[in-house]
């Protein structure tokens, strides 16, 4: 048996989880996936937090990318982020840098065993900022010269790629090369207020190609969470899993404790259970239907016949989920526009699951041109759909980004 | 757990990372924890933060095996790998230390604090 087989089939604990502290955050992003703004109530407390962490070392899952909304708006963030690492779990948290003010910048850099990820989507202000909401892009910058100058070493840009900045690949790596940062790109998906903004900002087919082309040109040493599997139909396969991991090696606990298949599928439908439940984070990932289900075999209907399909599996099953279309149905971005072609088909009046949860700020939108006083707040969060590390090990070949299996 | 981040040390660059020498001892690096699967291991290197596979459970046994044997030869022995593949293995782990997952440890046998 493969290896990516036995990932198929799902492993004794994830390789690498997300885990979102809290709904809150101070901004108001058009495209969080998770919808984020307000605090949950419900959220996990401290002890409750600690006692996830006790369960994640038991499980030996190595290290958890921490997101949320903000994660850093949480009193206890820093608390909690020692607590991982002292019970080795380490931890990379995405954050818009709200919170890395000098002194914090020291402690990360003082702190082993920690990554750091700044979210920006725009180059330039201009484009960021309509995106991430105003003063966002000089907040990301002010918090990248303090680890800069704090000698933290190489933490990540993370950039989620859209129609607006899907130009600025080259731009975006000069950045990260002035902080001495690494480049993190990942696919934007129509998750949480996404589903909102995905008319507008997801990339068109032709930018699917030239984001592709710098992929391969480029991609060496940029780090792509394997998000980009879907454009593995243009050609040679991308670095990585090359596989949609939700529930068989990734998965998502939310600020409540609820755990969903993956980052990116708030969804009742791929909601497998809650951290609070009796045995905890560990029965809901080894016994719970749903993750049995997407360890299973999976039906990949149409997409089957196509020539393709060993390439990229049907392509993302959140992406296909919140624009609509049958999971055994085309990506809406198949690079072959089979996804485009289902979507024309879809009756007016289908209906088009929207998230479960919403906890944006109950502030009116954002408006581009409007003079007066602006709605601050955002939203940040990149969740990680799927580990950065690079496999390895005697035989299998050792890939810049995801993991690689022979 | 077999080693934890909790145990690492400064890490030093070990000594002949790229002259692997079966007739010497080892160990597994004080930063890398290795967790069972059914296929083997996931084998994750808290300082360089690279996560890697030990395809086989008999590679699992060698590697765990390292610390209470005087060389790699020992760890093979107690493993119980075939002798036809034990040169296939002797690569693996020659790869596996190049990686730096596993390193080279002073001759008092036993030791895991090199």
């Amino acid at each position: 048996m493969k290896l990516v087989e036995h990932f198929v089939e799902g492993l004794t604990s994830p390789i690498c989880l997300t885990w979102e502290l809290t709904y809150a955050c101070n901004l108001s992003c058009v495209h969080c996936l998770s919808s984020s703004g307000r605090r949950d109530p419900n959220e996990l407390s401290t002890d409750e937090a600690k006692a996830v962490i006790d369960e994640l070392q038991r499980m030996q899952v190595f290290y958890v990318n921490i997101g949320g909304g903000e994660p850093t708006v949480r009193s206890d963030f820093w608390e909690l982020l020692d607590y991982a690492i002292a019970h080795d779990v380490g931890v990379k948290f995405s954050t818009n840098g709200v919170k890395l003010d000098k002194a914090r910048a020291a402690q990360l850099a003082a702190t082993d065993y920690v990554d750091v990820q700044i979210s920006l989507d725009g180059a330039t202000a201009e484009v960021n900022d309509h995106v991430r909401g105003p003063g966002s892009y000089a907040t990301a910058i002010r918090a990248m010269e303090n680890l800069y100058e704090a000698g933290f070493g190489q933490f990540k840009i993370s950039v989620v790629v859209t129609r607006h900045n899907v130009d600025q690949l080259d731009d975006f790596k000069a950045i990260a090369d002035r902080y001495g940062a690494q480049l993190r790109i990942t696919r934007f998906r129509p998750s949480g207020r996404g589903a909102d903004s995905w008319d507008e900002l997801h990339p068109t087919r032709e930018q699917q190609r030239q984001l592709y082309d710098w992929l391969v040109a480029r991609g060496e040493d940029v780090l792509t969470g394997d998000s980009f599997f879907h454009l593995s139909a243009f050609g040679e396969e991308l670095p990585g899993l090359n596989l949609c991991g939700a529930g068989r090696v990734v998965c998502l606990i939310d600020p409540v404790g609820d755990v969903y298949a993956c980052p990116f599928a708030i969804h009742e439908q791929f909601l497998a259970g809650n951290v609070r439940s009796e045995g905890g984070f560990t029965t809901v990932w080894q016994d719970s239907e749903l993750f049995a289900e997407l360890r299973g075999p999976q039906s990949g209907g149409a997409c089957t016949k196509c020539s393709h399909y060993d390439a990229c599996q049907g392509g993302c099953m959140a992406a296909k989920f919140f624009t609509g279309l049958p999971l055994d149905g085309p990506d809406p971005e198949c690079v072959l526009g089979n996804g485009e072609r289902e979507l024309a088909k879809l009756e007016m009046d289908a209906v088009i699951p929207k998230p479960s949860l919403d906890h944006s700020h109950r502030t009116s939108p954002q408006k581009k041109d409007a003079g007066g006083p602006v709605p601050l707040t955002l939203s940040v969060r990149r969740p990680d759909r799927a580990c950065d590390s690079d496999p390895l090990a005697g035989e299998g070949t050792r890939l810049p980004a995801g993991i690689r299996v022979g | 757990m077999t080693t934890t981040a909790a145990g690492a040390g400064p890490k030093a660059a070990p000594a002949g990372v790229d002259d692997f020498d079966a007739d010497a001892p080892y160990r597994i690096s004080g930063s890398v924890s290795v967790r069972p699967e059914s296929f083997g291991a996931l084998v994750y290197d808290f300082h360089t933060r690279r996560l890697s596979f030990l395809k086989t459970r008999a590679l699992v046994r060698v590697v765990e095996a390292l610390a209470d044997q005087p060389d790699v030869h020992g760890a093979l022995e107690v493993a119980e790998v075939p002798a036809h593949q034990r040169q296939q293995y002797l690569k693996a782990l020659a790869g596996l230390a190049k990686a730096g997952t596993i390193q080279p440890r002073s001759t008092t046998e036993g030791d895991t604090t090199s």
